[in-house]
């Protein structure tokens, strides 16, 4: 049953469109733009008009204030260690919460479960002041140890394995393959869609976060680049928005780019959680 | 089925077992323990009862605390739930522009907090932001955001909502999905207009992804902490100190851990509470649907 589009309404829903689309994109496209200019640009007309010229300077600024390549390798290799740990451990935890039988089942789930309501917020105190009395604050492992396990990601492996029928474990286990054979060269390629969708949330969720870096780092050497970039407003003197701008944009690019090139898993993602 | 071996599946468990248990058990008891001593990380613990608890009592400042981070999640919750249902139903058309825009307003909730509380900062800025600058253009007075105490949680909670709105937007996309067109077609033959079919067929189908969204951004959004960071360091004069940031402020700026632990336990219980509005929320969704 096709609707006939009236003028008016036709007119209405280009109106909705356009003002999304200028809330949503005009913030970025101002960021952008304020990245471009110079310091006197800034100061004599910060809004408007455009810039006359696109100026990289407020970039070398940057690259000039704090080591962004450095910076954005200790982030990717934060992120990129946090999913990898939890993808590893989540597979045989699940596998043994799905597939097998043994005494106290039902409270190692239970227990998993609860996890899910103790955020880092709550917890971070304790486990600062413990990592501190073994000297891995400050550390890489200090910012990767403590998510290694996903209390979501354990639950949701556990729940896809729920649907692999017996009978294809036991014909592995007949052809003679080891459990952890079983778990990683058999399940996990099964699992491929849950997996993916676990790697990007967690990658994305860390490679964001400011939180847990701001509060087990001050050191240089494992400083994340969220930090930095909130760093820069901080320090220096003036005004320096093109600068802070400039850092937004650096640190924002990758994850959209992201975004941008896997949309539709990270909506899957997102959507398999409702 | 049977473990090959009996220690199998301790052994597949062991290594979450040992992360879970040192990083979340373990430390919420610690947290419990350290609320009953006087701390600073430098001299040794002392027992002090329940007099951290008793402070933050006859301080005002738990119930401050408390106000503030209700406020700024109800209207976050309910502002971005509302905005997300509007733009779900007025963007679930076919082709590319629609598509592009959807993606727009998602996008904003896939980039750090840190990026867009810079970015509105700078928007917000009193002297050049963009904000102030239209405002001035319009011969509009121009409001201190981050600077009046008033104002400042709520300059916040906006900037939260247009990050967050997306989110709200794409579960409610899903749940328009699940919509039989027949529904639709079967109204609009009993002659209901649009309003109409929003009210009787829309809604009630997407009461279960309200009761997701509704709840599970009240719980993140209790846990802000970001924004406040990077915006306002929890001033102007206190305005903007959330259950986090003031957990935050207590450890890393007066270094008081048994008072910051106190608040945090009470800030557990909050999150408790919540989880079991959202259980019954859920509930209550689910099964209203299941009677339409």
């Amino acid at each position: 049953m096709q609707e006939r589009w009236s003028v008016g309404k036709l007119a209405a829903s280009w109106f909705v469109l356009l003002a999304v689309a200028l809330l949503w994109l005009g913030p970025y496209a101002w960021m952008v733009l304020t990245s471009l200019r110079t310091l006197p640009e800034i100061v004599a007309a910060p809004a408007w008009p455009l810039p006359k010229s696109i100026q990289f300077e407020a970039y070398r600024e940057v690259l000039h204030a704090i080591p962004v390549g450095r910076y954005f390798l200790n982030t990717v290799a934060m992120a990129l260690g946090i999913a990898v740990l939890q993808i590893l451990l989540a597979l045989p935890a699940g596998y043994a919460l799905a597939k097998l039988h043994f005494t106290g089942k039902k409270v190692a789930f239970a227990l998993v479960l609860a996890c899910l309501l103790i955020p880092a917020q709550v917890t971070f105190v304790p486990v600062f002041t413990m990592l501190g009395s073994v000297g891995l604050v400050n550390t890489m492992g200090a910012l990767v140890l403590p998510f290694g396990v996903s209390a979501l990601g354990t639950f949701l492996v556990r729940q896809a394995l729920l649907s692999v029928p017996d009978e294809m474990i036991e014909a592995a286990r007949l052809d003679g393959a080891s459990e952890l054979r079983i778990i990683y060269g058999l399940l996990a390629p099964m699992l491929r869609p849950t997996l993916a969708s676990l790697f990007l949330f967690s990658f994305v969720f860390h490679y964001n976060d400011y939180f847990w870096p701001l509060v087990m780092t001050t050191d240089d050497e494992v400083r994340t680049l969220p930090l930095a970039v909130a760093l820069l407003r901080e320090q220096g003197t003036g005004v320096r928005w093109h600068i802070v701008m400039a850092g937004n944009v650096i640190l924002s690019l990758p994850v959209l780019a992201l975004f941008a090139a896997v949309q539709r898993q990270i909506l899957r993602a997102v959507t398999a959680r409702a | 089925m049977k473990p090959r071996r009996p220690l199998h599946p301790f052994l597949f468990l062991a290594p979450t077992a040992l992360v879970l248990g040192l990083f979340f058990f373990w430390p919420l008891a610690i947290v419990l323990k350290n609320s009953f001593y006087r701390w600073d990380l430098l001299t040794p613990p002392e027992y002090v009862g329940l007099s951290n608890y008793a402070l933050l009592l006859s301080s005002g400042e738990l119930v401050g605390t408390v106000v503030r981070t209700l406020s700024y999640s109800v209207v976050v919750v309910a502002v971005s739930l509302a905005l997300g249902l509007g733009l779900a139903v007025a963007l679930d058309r076919p082709g590319r522009l629609y598509a592009f825009v959807r993606g727009a307003v998602f996008s904003a909730y896939v980039v750090s907090w840190v990026a867009v509380a810079l970015l509105w900062m700078w928007i917000l800025d009193a002297d050049g932001g963009l904000l102030s600058t239209l405002l001035r253009k319009l011969g509009l007075p121009v409001v201190s955001w981050l600077g009046d105490p008033r104002v400042a949680l709520f300059a916040l909670a906006g900037v939260s909502i247009w990050k967050i709105t997306g989110y709200s937007m794409v579960i409610f996309l899903a749940g328009l999905q699940d919509i039989p067109r027949s529904l639709h077609e079967a109204a609009a033959l009993d002659g209901a207009g649009p309003l109409q079919r929003f009210r009787h067929v829309t809604w009630p189908m997407l009461r279960p992804s309200a009761a997701f969204v509704g709840t599970t951004s009240l719980i993140l959004s209790f846990q802000a902490f970001d924004v406040v960071r990077v915006m306002t360091q929890g001033g102007p004069v206190k305005s903007t100190t959330v259950f986090v940031y003031a957990i935050y402020e207590h450890v890393f700026v007066n270094l008081r851990v048994g008072r910051a632990s106190a608040l945090t336990v009470v800030f557990f219980v909050f999150l408790l509470l919540l989880t079991a509005l959202q259980l019954w929320a859920w509930r209550l969704g689910t099964a209203r649907t299941g009677r339409a």
